[in-house]
């Protein structure tokens, strides 16, 4: 334990010694995968999409390796100002935000639009990880520290169920509960939370916009209106199991190059890669998925400090709800919500979010030996 | 030691969850998992024929028509290249800047572009619109200058229906049309081979044998994208063009009987007397087919269907006529064979002061002076009223009824090939009593004697008739459309072995008679008749004395008729008006049936001028020239049967 007491005084050298070279291989495999794919939603063209989407790897990229030298203290000093920031911008969206097909999300930022949600969905896990780090053990069931989360947690989603954008805060509340979970507390809580919610399920329906209503029906029967709400699920289902085996063989997807699929560079964007190359394409990127979960989940294990393995398991656990989500969503095995694959989707916020995120599992791993204390 | 504890107490706590929440990662996983076996590996085949059926569309192509040649293989229905400019809707984004650009290039008329708005509403919004189906080389040319302003628009390459002879042989032809939804109901062809822009015919040839000459469409398979555009060929299946039709028909005969006729309303069969082959079938007025491949014009219409002179009507076939005086060799015939008369019957002809009297009813001779004492052979010859009137009242009608319908009236001649063909009328006493629920009167009989009354016939089965005269009396299949395995030796040898069989014991019954069997009970009675018909012809005093010809080459026998259009008055009879000197729908209409060579029979023919005034003078004439025709044409007729074999 001699790092212990030089935790402040790292060399460089041991700095790039302690970094997680498999992971970063996982993020540029994963990123490269993503790249041919949209490359792919162009028919093969070098055009538009492909140029951006590269263009967006290579810079956020680029900041997940330099964010990744940031101290782990330093995230947990500036957690609550980090979910603060992200506030501050959902707020923004209502009154400088710029709409698209009916919903607001974005702030223009002139290099690109920000999603501040995407932003949302990792500062709640570190504002979270840092809310747990120094509660004990014995208050984490007293009804203020009990309440305390769940309004952190209802802020940020009623923003952006308001946006809409249900997929986005079905999200950021599954990474806080998640954590939540880590952290402990009782599972009678979560229990008779789920009870609640099943009970009230009729009347939370029962606000829901119309298209995010129609979206529920389809779900359980897309048949009802092929042409309209079930043309994405019904494509996509076809696209995925026309695939077969082998895949159609990249860029020959026909679903998506004779655009009978939607959205196919964002949301759909594993459909067409599985239109592409089949159930052992699809198989492998999950598999990559899974390692890169895993991989996250090890550097948790490495840590000292409870903030950064809380972190670590946390968004661990995000992750793996982003990719089910998005997967279970294009197979159909869940409705139509909108929520991107990380770093497949075409998609700027997105991006930057996962990378940011990334990069705090990095700086966990590079300064696993530091103690943060209370 | 409390911090410690609690550290480690939250360090156990947390990876007890992470361990739920891992197993629960790995069950989703697998749920994912099994999904997608599920899509890609069980239903793989449901997906890829979905996946098909999203990608790939089919357009069926028209295919072309066979197409139909005169005996001599000159074609007379052909398959022309046509320059046509289509509209692809899915390419076209702004349809009616589209179409005003193609207005003002190519000239649309208002009507021409309400009827194409009128197509765009019935089409799918992937499919093409014809714009126009026929553009002259100039404005398709224009057209290609501006294609590219114009979204959507392609110069076409099309082929489409051509008649040479335009007006020469509508009536045989026909002419075609797009498919019409009871077309499509009426003929299984038609249905089974529907394609939008799919000619059929509509008339004469082209409509009764649809079922040979359209063919087999093609099927060209496209891989469209998800907004129907399309974005290349998979396969093409070719279209099969229709079988080629031959007809009987000899176009040199046909175009010169159709110019006999100009400016005159009437009809001129001509028929070979022992296939029954016709050769020639011409109608007057008659009008151009090819206004009608696209649609007819308002004006074009109007001025066909307004014409007094009815050239819509197929004269030949459709057009119902008293036969007049051309009956009297078949009356004489019948009652030569019934044994009511002997040829040597002598009746006196005395003129209009002392007409034939029946019941105080008068029948007149159309001679003013009277023909004098008549035998049967100067009867048929000079066409005396008189002597037919006794003859007639003498058969009976009904016995004179079995023989003309046994000759070829009452029935339709070709049957199937058109379907506005009548059949006519052949009268007899149950005749009468069922149809009018009337008694007959013997005066009926009598006019009937000189073709007049109730008896209605066609010219072409007046030909018919006087074919199975002149060919001995044999019974014979007209027909149009040459059939290959028809054996001219063969007939003719069928005929001779008939001739020496002996007649059937009840002959003379009203009964079938089976082809090529012979109709008559003696053959010398058909002799007499065919030598009066000569001495018609080619005798002085003979009414068509003067169209005869002195080489004996193209000698022939014939008969007039004139048959009046309404009923002669005393006052008429008094004013014995000249042909041009009577209201035209007044004037009677001429009649003229003939055989050629006399003396080797082989081809018959009808003339028919519509109030054309007497059948000498204005039918007979152009028997005559189209004999000569006929004639000279014969020895390559048979030049061509032969080469017809061989092949």
């Amino acid at each position: 334990m001699i790092y212990s007491t030089l935790n402040s005084n790292y060399s460089f050298v041991d700095k790039l010694k302690s970094v997680d070279y498999f992971l970063i291989f996982l993020v540029l495999l994963i990123g490269a995968i993503s790249v041919f794919s949209i490359h792919s939603t162009e028919s093969g063209d070098f055009s538009f999409y492909t140029k951006n989407h590269l263009i967006r790897l290579i810079a956020f990229f680029s900041l997940f390796l330099a964010l990744s030298f940031v101290r782990v203290s330093t995230w947990y000093r500036h957690a609550y100002i980090f979910y603060l920031f992200g506030l501050l911008l959902l707020l923004l969206v209502i009154f400088f935000g710029i709409s698209a097909s009916g919903s607001k999300r974005w702030i223009n930022l002139f290099v690109f639009n920000l999603q501040p949600s995407e932003l949302m969905k990792i500062a709640v896990i570190v504002c979270f990880a840092r809310y747990y780090h120094r509660i004990q053990s014995t208050d984490i069931e007293s009804y203020k520290y009990l309440l305390q989360p769940i309004i952190l947690l209802l802020i940020p989603c009623y923003l952006v169920i308001t946006q809409p954008d249900l997929g986005t805060a079905i999200l950021i509340a599954g990474s806080g509960i998640a954590i939540i979970w880590l952290a402990g507390l009782n599972i009678k809580y979560f229990i008779y939370s789920g009870l609640l919610l099943l009970v009230s399920l009729p009347f939370i329906i029962s606000i829901l916009k119309p298209y995010q209503k129609s979206r529920i029906l389809t779900f359980f029967n897309p048949e009802r209106d092929p042409l309209g709400a079930g043309y994405q699920i019904i494509q996509s289902k076809i696209a995925i199991g026309s695939g077969g085996m082998h895949g159609k063989g990249f860029l020959q997807g026909t679903q998506s190059y004779l655009e009978f699929l939607p959205e196919k560079h964002t949301d759909f964007i594993f459909t067409l890669f599985s239109e592409e190359f089949g159930f052992i394409g699809s198989i492998l990127l999950i598999f990559l998925y899974a390692l890169l979960i895993y991989r996250i989940i090890k550097i948790g294990f490495s840590c000292r400090s409870f903030f950064a393995k809380l972190y670590c398991f946390g968004f661990s656990t995000a992750l793996f709800l982003y990719v089910f989500v998005n997967i279970a969503m294009v197979v159909g095995l869940l409705p139509i919500v909108g929520a991107p694959l990380p770093i497949m989707s075409y998609g700027g916020s997105s991006m930057l979010s996962i990378m940011i995120g990334l990069s705090i599992v990095m700086s966990c791993k590079i300064y696993s030996q530091e103690i943060i204390s209370n | 030691m409390i911090k410690r504890n609690n550290n480690l107490d939250k360090n156990k706590t947390i990876n007890r969850r992470l361990f739920i929440l891992g197993t629960a990662k790995a069950g989703l996983l697998g749920l994912i998992t099994s999904r997608l076996y599920n899509l890609q590996i069980s239903e793989k085949k449901k997906y890829e024929l979905l996946s098909d059926k999203n990608r790939f569309r089919e357009w069926k192509t028209p295919p072309k028509r066979g197409v139909i040649t005169d005996f001599y293989n000159n074609v007379i229905a052909d398959n022309k290249r046509v320059y046509q400019v289509h509209l692809s809707l899915d390419e076209t984004k702004d349809f009616n800047n589209s179409i005003f650009k193609l207005k003002n290039i190519i000239n649309l008329s208002d009507d021409e572009l309400s009827k194409i708005y009128e197509k765009k509403q019935k089409i799918k919004p992937w499919d093409t619109i014809v714009v126009s189906e026929n553009l002259s080389w100039e404005k398709f040319s224009k057209l290609n200058l501006y294609l590219h302003e114009i979204e959507g628009a392609k110069p076409v390459l099309s082929t489409s229906r051509y008649y040479p002879y335009s007006n020469d042989l509508v009536h045989i032809v026909g002419y075609v049309g797009d498919a019409s939804p009871d077309d499509i109901i009426k003929n299984e062809k038609i249905e089974k081979n529907f394609v939008p822009g799919l000619k059929v015919g509509k008339i004469g040839i082209e409509n009764s044998t649809d079922q040979i000459l359209i063919g087999n469409y093609g099927i060209k398979r496209y891989e469209v994208n998800s907004s129907g555009k399309k974005i290349r060929e998979i396969s093409y299946k070719k279209e099969t063009q229709g079988e080629n039709l031959r007809t009987t028909i000899d176009l040199e005969a046909q175009k010169l009987a159709q110019k006999l006729l100009e400016n005159k309303a009437g009809s001129i069969c001509a028929m070979d007397i022992y296939s029954g082959e016709i050769i020639a079938m011409a109608s007057s007025p008659t009008y151009d087919p090819n206004k009608f491949t696209y649609g007819i014009n308002k004006k074009d219409w109007n001025e066909i269907k307004n014409n007094k002179l009815r050239p819509l009507v197929n004269k030949s076939i459709a057009g119902l006529y008293s036969p007049g005086s051309t009956i009297k060799p078949l009356v004489a015939l019948a009652a030569l064979e019934y044994g009511i008369i002997n040829p040597n019957l002598k009746i006196k002809c005395k003129g209009h002061d002392h007409p034939y009297e029946l019941y105080g009813q008068k029948y007149h001779c159309w001679k003013k002076n009277g023909h004098g004492i008549m035998s049967l052979r100067n009867a048929i010859k000079q066409s005396c009223d008189i002597y037919f009137y006794e003859v007639a009242r003498l058969l009976g009608v009904d016995r004179l009824s079995i023989i003309a319908k046994r000759y070829g009236l009452g029935s339709k001649v070709l049957e199937n090939i058109f379907s506005e063909e009548k059949k006519g009328l052949v009268p007899s006493t149950k005749w009468k009593k069922q149809v009018l629920e009337q008694s007959w009167y013997l005066g009926e009989t009598v006019i009937t004697g000189i073709g007049q009354g109730y008896i209605q016939t066609t010219p072409l089965q007046l030909c018919l008739m006087t074919a199975q005269l002149a060919n001995g009396g044999f019974k014979i299949k007209p027909n149009i459309i040459y059939n290959s395995n028809f054996n001219y030796e063969e007939i003719l040898s069928k005929i001779e072995s008939e001739k020496n069989k002996p007649s059937k014991a009840n002959i003379l019954k009203d009964k079938n008679i089976n082809l090529y069997e012979k109709l008559y009970k003696n053959p010398k009675n058909i002799k007499i008749v065919l030598d009066a018909m000569y001495g018609s012809t080619n005798e002085q005093f003979g009414t068509s004395y003067r169209s005869r010809h002195v080489d004996k080459k193209y000698r022939y026998a014939g008969k007039t008729g004139t048959s009046q259009v309404r009923r002669i008055t005393d006052e008429d009879r008094e004013l014995d008006l000249d042909t041009s000197e009577i209201e035209y729908k007044n004037r009677d209409h001429a009649l003229f049936v003939a055989f050629a060579p006399y003396d080797k029979p082989k081809y018959a023919i009808s003339v028919l001028v519509e109030h054309g005034g007497s059948g000498s003078k204005a039918a007979a004439p152009l028997a005559n020239k189209l004999i000569k025709k006929i004639i000279d044409r014969d020895k390559d007729r048979e030049i061509k049967r032969k080469e017809l074999k061989i092949i």
